[in-house]
């Protein structure tokens, strides 16, 4: 009688955990009722909790996105804060739903390691930073230097092969965050920090007094730096790509956090009235209802005030949208049609 | 005759009949019976994690291999104890990582025992000031996790010291020790190494490929050594024949030193002195913060756990072979070195054995620190780029086995040579 019990109670828990397995990653956030979502463990301007706890920032602002279009409410996400050496085993373990951390956008991770980028929410390029006092004006001038880089980056990778093409030698110090290599370049135990140029800005931004320090012009690489979601659910890959065009389509089309009230009961734009679900049913072809645009963008803002309240030129990470302009305004941001 | 068979066949024991149930009832059976079921259970574990892993990663849409070791690895290592850069192989950086470990586990081990065996022994002085310093010692650093000494270890390096810079000007704001010899940098320590003017070439031996200028010497320092136990072997059995022992002391120094020194000239050996060129100190031996800071926070670390091993072993042997020992008029130094430690030895040994493993194995914390270990090049870099964890999991794990079970079988054979020969 025993035996049956437990059998039967084996056989029970093994076909839940066979329906669990097939549940998709929708299903699965909607039924947590909180999104996970793998940031960096901290980048002053892209992920950092404020005073109050709270994660701000631009990476953040797409995780919040995400959130509110799939779960009506932006702040039911649960930050997993990760390191360089981490975010792909929580990525891909399922211990969070999109990763959302400066991560670029590469062929082998893509392929091999068998990610999806979405997209690209910041297109960017490693560059150096040095004390003015080092008297150092280009990377070409770098020979013999101590570098301070982060482990299992593509900046690593990089790094040694500008050193290894103009034949300069480097000490390499590795370090694992942000913050560490914050404290051993302050210190002088490196003469110089490379990673992102934004996240040099970042850093920079923090110190005490950034003018003691200079990034140095060369940019050694294209860093696209863009959400990733596990390969095989494409219907979850689709509606974080989809949010990430909303957010840019939005800024192209004039749709801000302040007028989307409105803009959402019709407009004289049919491309708006899809996008918004006032016309056509965009968000039924991808299990979501027909507003879960006009929550993405009503969480933070459309792409161009997410930019300018984190890292623009008004924050003191003092970024430049540069590339990461609209397309029309010659940057690269360019969002597909929404029809 | 019937009867007789009938008569027969009673006297023959009866064969008790074996039944099913008897395996679980019958204590005869009940042991054999528990131990098969739980070794069906285990395979069966087994078999199903074995069964998850490969549908798993098949779902994954991955596959199993150890091709990516055969792949450039892309990243450079600043500690190289053999040629390496960034075009070579996953498989030679985990080569790289692996010996970096072997050099931290070896300086390690050493400091440790040198530091346990000092503060053993005088924590149990009859000096007060003494004894209760080296109670402070043990205890502070065996009650602070090691992660944290490490830590400690490496700020002060860092944040302490000056930078190269420091050094640079006419009124430099830091100068070099020893005689312009040694530069201690928030960078790391550089001290002169010993080069050769005549160079014999390298041994080539698969990847590695140590100097012969350095075998040989090592060659002649075993054989001096070597030498030098035959010397002390003669005087004892002069001492047994005669009672007198002949001087030694500068027979002993002459054959350990003299060879080497003149291999040292013949070759044209000289030091090579760190000088401050461009952003860092170049030439010397450069002795890393990373290595530093593992090196001291291990030693320290662990010598506080030796320590109270060596107290244990101490206090194992009874007061009365230092009574008798003094009953004799032997000096106090004496008595612990040919009396009490000898015999300590055996129980010193075992225990010793676990505080070299642990050793061994918290020098994957060097990532903490930034020191290229196994951990941080094949258990870190690699894995993060080619994104094959589990192979490099299992292959960590069985390097790290293989070093362990090497480490403990050559301290056994140790402990069985010094431990007490009982006839």
């Amino acid at each position: 009688m025993k035996k049956s019990v437990f059998l039967g109670a084996f056989a029970a828990t093994s076909l839940v955990a066979g329906l669990a397995q097939a549940q998709s990653t929708l299903e699965t956030v909607q039924t947590r009722g909180e999104l996970n979502c793998g940031v960096s463990t901290g980048l002053a301007g892209f992920s950092a909790p404020d005073g109050n706890g709270v994660w701000q920032g631009f990476d953040v602002a797409v995780c919040r996105a995400v959130a509110a279009a799939v779960l009506e409410d932006p702040m039911a996400v649960n930050f997993v804060p990760t390191t360089g050496q981490t975010r792909f085993s929580a990525l891909a373990s399922g211990e969070v739903d999109v990763l959302a951390r400066n991560t670029t956008w590469t062929f082998s991770r893509d392929v091999d390691l068998n990610f999806t980028f979405v997209g690209t929410n910041y297109y960017d390029g490693q560059g150096f930073m040095v004390t003015r006092d080092l008297g150092v004006g280009s990377a070409l001038e770098l020979d013999g230097a101590t570098v301070c880089i982060q482990t299992g980056t593509t900046t690593e990778l990089n790094l040694a092969d500008y050193f290894r093409v103009n034949g300069m030698a480097y000490e390499p110090v590795p370090i694992e965050t942000n913050a560490e290599a914050q404290q051993q370049y302050l210190a002088g135990a490196c003469d110089v920090y490379t990673t992102d140029v934004s996240g040099l800005a970042a850093t920079r931004a923090s110190f005490a007094s950034p003018s003691d320090h200079v990034i140095l012009p060369e940019v050694i690489s294209k860093e696209p730096l863009g959400p990733a979601v596990r390969h095989g659910d494409d219907q979850w890959a689709d509606i974080v790509q989809w949010t990430l065009f909303a957010l840019i389509a939005a800024e192209e089309l004039g749709v801000t956090s302040a007028n989307i009230d409105e803009m959402k009961a019709g407009t004289d734009n049919p491309e708006i009235n899809r996008m918004l679900g006032s016309e056509g049913d965009l968000g039924a072809m991808f299990g979501l209802d027909s507003e879960w645009a006009v929550r993405a963008i009503a969480a933070g803002g459309n792409y161009g005030e997410i930019f300018s309240a984190t890292i623009g030129e008004q924050t003191p990470i003092g970024l430049a949208r540069g590339l990461n302009a609209q397309w029309t305004q010659g940057g690269l941001l360019y969002a597909p049609p929404f029809r | 005759m019937s009867t007789s068979d009938d008569l027969r066949i009673k006297t023959t024991a009866p064969k008790p009949a074996f039944r099913l149930s008897m395996l679980l009832y019958d204590q005869r059976y009940r042991s054999i019976t528990i131990q098969v079921f739980f070794l069906f259970m285990l395979m069966l574990g087994a078999a199903w994690l074995i069964d998850n892993t490969v549908n798993n990663l098949r779902a994954l849409g991955r596959d199993f291999s150890f091709a990516f070791l055969n792949a450039p690895a892309g990243y450079d290592i600043n500690q190289r104890p053999i040629e390496y850069n960034s075009q070579m192989t996953h498989g030679r950086a985990a080569l790289v990582g692996f010996l970096n470990t072997m050099i931290l586990a070896v300086l390690a081990c050493m400091l440790a025992t040198v530091l346990g065996v000092i503060a053993g022994v005088l924590r149990l002085s009859n000096n007060w000031i003494v004894g209760r310093l080296m109670t402070v010692y043990i205890e502070v650093f065996r009650n602070i996790p090691t992660l944290l000494w490490i830590l400690i270890f490496g700020a002060i390096m860092t944040e302490a010291m000056p930078a190269p810079s420091a050094f640079r000007g006419d009124d430099p704001a830091a100068s070099m020790l020893f005689n312009d010899a040694v530069a201690v940098t928030n960078r790391g320590v550089y001290v002169p190494s010993i080069m050769f003017l005549r160079d014999l070439g390298d041994l080539r031996l698969g990847p590695v490929a140590p100097s012969l200028n350095w075998l040989l010497v090592f060659l002649v320092l075993i054989v001096g050594v070597y030498a030098n136990k035959r010397l002390i072997e003669h005087a004892t059995a002069v001492q047994n024949a005669t009672g007198v022992r002949p001087k030694t002391w500068w027979k002993s120094i002459l054959i350990l030193l003299g060879p080497v020194v003149v291999i040292f000239i013949a070759l044209g050996a000289y030091l090579e002195y760190p000088e401050l060129r461009g952003f860092n100190f170049a030439g010397g031996t450069h002795l890393r913060n990373s290595l530093i800071a593992m090196w001291l926070g291990l030693g320290i670390y662990t010598g506080a756990f030796v320590a109270e091993n060596v107290r244990a072993g101490i206090l194992a042997i009874s007061k009365g072979q230092t009574e008798a020992a003094f009953a004799l008029g032997m000096q106090p130094g004496k008595t612990m070195r040919l009396v009490i430690l000898p015999q300590a030895l055996r129980v010193i040994i075992p225990p010793l054995i676990s505080q070299y493993l642990n050793i061994t194995k918290n020098t994957s914390l060097g990532l903490a620190v930034g020191y290229m270990d196994l951990r941080s090049t094949l258990g870190g870099i690699t894995i993060n780029q080619t994104g094959r964890e589990l192979e490099g999991m299992l292959l960590m794990m069985l390097i790290y086995l293989a070093i362990s079970l090497t480490i403990s079988g050559a301290m056994n054979v140790y402990n069985s040579r010094v431990k007490l020969k009982e006839r």
